[in-house]
């Protein structure tokens, strides 16, 4: 959970060191300095904070609430950024289907977090030099929404024009998902599929042998504030 | 004015995030995801106008039934101590006590 918390602090860190690049262009600075870096500036601050307050937490209870008013302002942030088939899966699955199996695993592990026995140099060191790697990275990269970017110029003409010539869907990211890589995303839903089956077969053997017993027997009231876990 | 409306939404979210974060007890932070859920499809809706691309409003409906779900599990949950808890076998069992 620490761990997880930690990589999202830098991702968050690094979003804000990506938005926050000054454009070399004077011109370009006048087109990104207006109302969606104002937005997206207070957006990564929040979730900064958030991230924060998901480490320094020792109740699972509000970490996991934490973690879904995360995900909510994560699914802003992708908004913001036009990227709204990112921003619905986020908030869906960050939001509605994780805050589920975060609690459905509370019930079977305890609500409150034992004080970290060994010392934090190491972790932290790890971290740090990741994410100084990680930034460093980014130095490398060319400007944040610059029209002639490597990445725009190999294929993404080709869909473009091939999408218009051959009627395909209106959104130009829908085709691409739905068309141009059509059995790409076959993959995906298979590997999907595959996981929720295996997932399935595993939580039904566990009921089988011990489940049921565990759950009569055992009272389940959830514990707030300390004591037992 | 969707500049003020915008800002005005930034703006109870901030307050709202600092309410999640110091909030002593689990109810400030589940009130909390509530609100931070309600203002997300409001930035949703006054960011789109202030960017004059209204496409996406629809995705608010989407947000707001999230909103709802994650608000009765964590509810249910602090309730029940379990997701998976029924009321009907409650009843069954204190009939027969």
């Amino acid at each position: 959970m620490i761990l997880a918390a930690a990589e999202r602090a830098q991702t968050a860190e690094q979003a804000a060191g990506a938005a926050a690049t000054v454009p070399k262009d004077p011109a370009m600075a006048a087109v990104t300095a207006n109302a969606e870096t104002f937005v997206m500036m207070i957006l990564l601050t929040l979730l900064a904070a958030i991230t924060l307050a998901i480490i320094r937490q020792r109740n699972m209870f509000g970490v996991v609430i934490l973690a879904s008013i995360y995900s909510f302002l994560m699914a802003s942030v992708m908004l913001a950024l036009d990227a709204v088939d990112v921003a619905m899966t986020e908030a869906s699955v960050g939001a509605g289907i994780s805050t589920v199996v975060l609690l459905t695993t509370l019930y079977l592990t305890g609500s409150v977090e034992y004080p970290r026995p060994r010392s934090v140099a190491i972790p932290l060191f790890v971290s740090l030099v990741v994410g100084a790697a990680l930034v460093w990275g980014t130095i490398g990269l060319p400007d944040f929404g610059i029209a002639d970017a490597p990445i725009h110029k190999h294929v993404a003409p080709t869909y473009i024009e091939y999408s218009k010539k051959h009627e395909m869907p209106p959104n130009m990211v829908t085709a691409v998902l739905a068309d141009f890589r059509g059995f790409d995303t076959l993959g995906e839903t298979t590997v999907v599929f595959t996981a929720g089956i295996g997932v399935l077969l595993l939580l039904q053997g566990g009921w089988r042998t011990s489940g049921n017993s565990r759950r009569d027997d055992e009272d389940n009231e959830l514990d707030i504030d300390g004591g037992e876990a | 004015m969707f500049y003020v409306a915008t800002g005005a939404v930034l703006a109870a979210l901030m307050l709202a995030v600092i309410r999640a974060i110091r909030g002593p007890t689990v109810f400030d932070r589940v009130l909390a995801s509530n609100t931070i859920g309600t203002l997300a499809i409001l930035l949703l809706a006054s960011y789109g106008f202030l960017t004059d691309r209204p496409e996406f409003l629809d995705i608010g409906l989407t947000y707001g039934l999230l909103n709802l779900i994650g608000t009765f599990a964590v509810l249910k949950f602090f309730r029940h101590g379990d997701l998976a808890h029924d009321i009907a076998e409650d009843q069954e069992k204190s009939r027969w006590k």
